[in-house]
């Protein structure tokens, strides 16, 4: 008893890593290993008149096991950056392309949504006249506006830009618009009673005030733009991320598709644990 | 015309009724004035609309009718001449206790740099005992620590007017005590005119020149104004040993659980402008007796009319 007290006594973090190397082990240990039972069994199992027709062609159609894509993985990342023309470029490069375009739609998107979000949170008038908007444009899946993008503005590039942009604009514009209606009359009472200009109280306490709010909004945004892009380079082509994947998938090469699957979650959660850090600086306890 | 420091005439809030109901009158016929470097306190049960009036000093609020005047200007929204000391604080969270003192520093006084505003702001968190933690954001600090850096905030902008809406209502009665000393050793140094709302009788006897008393709401009106004559500088320890503390405290109980319920409009309201009634307990022992503070020389603890303020929250 005494011993286990003192060697388990490990931090709660400690040990939620140590259960999820584990968790990983077994699922990669899983995944490798039936890999391969099919294949072992196969050898001795009848064929069927289907694999009978492959002629055993099939052995290399399942799907991959986790060996091979960490050899993948290391080809890929040891080489981010080649460009061996438009078929064939580095996942760097790739990822590169669709993080520029989320970054601009993003940042775009973040440009209009927050003030016009202001704008609805400190006037009631200007709510309800938005309002209506707001809510019909809401619900439009953002690969609705693609033909229309492309109609209108009559490029990939900016139309997967203003897919993105798009997307992004709804969570920020309304958790600004409920941030700056939500914040205390009390903190809005200093700022009068200070005489502060309304330009001032705006930047020195509704902004500080409603960051949290905001910044959730944006982390939202940045989520769902990130989901958005893969299918947005699917539709368009060219480059990026999602484009390599479904080039990877014409070219049957089920590894890549793993290998870069894990890398747009990997991508992701940095977009995500990167904005979650710039909501713990505006963040403020009551 | 008269040419008090502040000025409030006939002051009146009414809130439409609903649908062929009569308006109802939270309060009227509501006139005082403050003269410079006074403290005025205003004592009164919840919903007679106290909050409303220093409100509508700062320019919070807005009265239905009536007129207030400061320094013959009419007072028409919040300025940096009236500072407000709130009941919640109303601190900037986000902001250290030092960065809220300078927040109010530097809006009243745009021209200073920062150096100067952080000097003159250090030395108000000082005054109030708390220039070790001037770095700590509000959440930090404990309720004490946090109204006085709410009265460091205000004291520090020099405010000609000071409103304070019950400062110290959310506060233990130890912190309590501290920091009326504090607030009294602060007031002496600036002689700001001071206007404060407060449920504590003997708060209110330790600090104020003047209470004034209200009657309940609705229909209230500030029935009395009743003078504090103790010698200052005044000390919680000291002042309850004066010969006249108990008559004082005696009549303001006894007319907030008494008369203040019983005392009708009627009887206050007199045509034309007027100003509460001044009364002192002490010269008019004939007028106000009553058989606590008739006896309370003699046995000054178990006959004490025992108030407890009921609700430390206002309407």
């Amino acid at each position: 008893m005494d011993r286990t007290t003192t060697e388990w006594n490990f931090s709660t973090n400690v040990r939620a890593g140590i259960l999820a190397v584990l968790l990983l082990a077994l699922l990669v240990g899983l995944w490798e290993g039936l890999n391969r039972a099919p294949i072992l069994g196969g050898a001795s199992a009848e064929l069927s008149e289907y694999e009978q027709m492959m002629a055993g062609a099939d052995e290399t159609a399942g799907v991959p096991p986790p060996s091979a894509i960490m050899v993948r993985a290391w080809e890929q990342l040891s080489d981010p950056f080649y460009d061996a023309g438009p078929n064939d470029k580095g996942i760097g490069i790739q990822l590169g392309y669709s993080l520029f375009r989320v970054l601009t739609g993003y940042f775009a998107a973040a440009l209009i949504a927050i003030p016009i979000g202001f704008l609805i949170g400190m006037s009631p008038l200007a709510y309800k006249a938005l309002n209506p908007f707001i809510q019909v444009l809401r619900p439009i899946s953002p690969l609705a506006w693609m033909p229309l993008a492309l109609f209108i503005i009559r490029d990939a590039q900016a139309s997967a830009i203003f897919v993105i942009f798009i997307c992004s604009i709804w969570p920020m514009l309304l958790n600004t618009a409920f941030g700056v209606a939500g914040v205390r009359q009390d903190w809005v009472n200093v700022a009068r009673t200070h005489e502060l200009s309304p330009l001032k109280t705006a930047f020195q306490v509704i902004l500080p005030a409603a960051a949290p709010t905001i910044l959730t909004g944006m982390r939202i945004s940045i989520g769902i733009a990130w989901l958005v892009i893969v299918a947005a380079e699917m539709l368009v082509g060219g480059t990026g991320i999602g484009y390599y994947v479904w080039n990877e998938w014409n070219n049957l090469d089920l590894t890549s598709v793993i290998f870069s699957i894990l890398l747009i979650g990997v991508v992701g959660m940095l977009l995500d644990m990167a904005l979650g850090a710039v909501a713990k600086l505006v963040a403020y306890q009551e | 015309m008269s040419h008090a420091f502040v000025e409030v005439q006939q002051a009146a809030k009414r809130f439409p009724g609903a649908k062929g109901e009569p308006d109802l009158t939270v309060f009227e016929n509501v006139s005082f004035q403050l003269e410079k470097g006074e403290f005025v306190c205003i004592i009164g049960h919840s919903g007679c609309g106290k909050s409303t009036i220093m409100n509508s000093l700062a320019g919070l609020d807005q009265f239905s009718d009536g007129a207030m005047v400061m320094e013959g200007k009419e007072i028409d929204g919040p300025g940096l001449e009236r500072g407000v000391v709130f009941q919640n604080y109303s601190l900037l969270p986000w902001l250290t206790a030092l960065e809220n003192v300078r927040f109010g520093v530097r809006a009243r006084w745009k021209e200073w740099d920062e150096a100067r505003v952080t000097e003159h702001s250090l030395e108000y968190l000082e005054m109030v005992g708390l220039k070790d933690v001037v770095d700590r954001k509000p959440a930090q600090l404990s309720g004490g620590m946090r109204q006085r850096v709410s009265i460091a905030r205000a004291f520090a902008t020099k405010p000609k007017l000071l409103l304070l809406d019950e400062p110290f209502g959310a506060l233990d009665a130890l912190t309590r005590g501290v920091i009326q000393d504090e607030l009294v050793k602060i007031w002496s140094k600036d002689q700001q005119t001071v206007f404060m709302i407060t449920h504590d009788v003997d708060e209110a006897i330790l600090l104020a020149d003047r209470i004034f008393l209200m009657t309940n709401g609705p229909e209230a009106r500030i029935a009395e104004a009743v003078e504090i004559d103790l010698p200052r500088p005044r000390e919680r320890a000291e002042i309850v040993k004066h010969p006249h503390f108990y008559k004082i405290r005696n009549y303001l109980v006894e007319f907030l659980v008494k008369r203040s319920a019983t005392m009708s409009p009627a009887d206050l309201d007199r045509s034309g402008l007027h100003y509460p009634k001044s009364v002192n307990p002490v010269g008019e022992d004939a007028n106000t007796t009553t058989p606590a503070s008739a006896s309370s020389k003699d046995a000054p603890d178990d006959k004490l009319v025992n108030f407890t303020p009921k609700e430390t929250h206002h309407g």
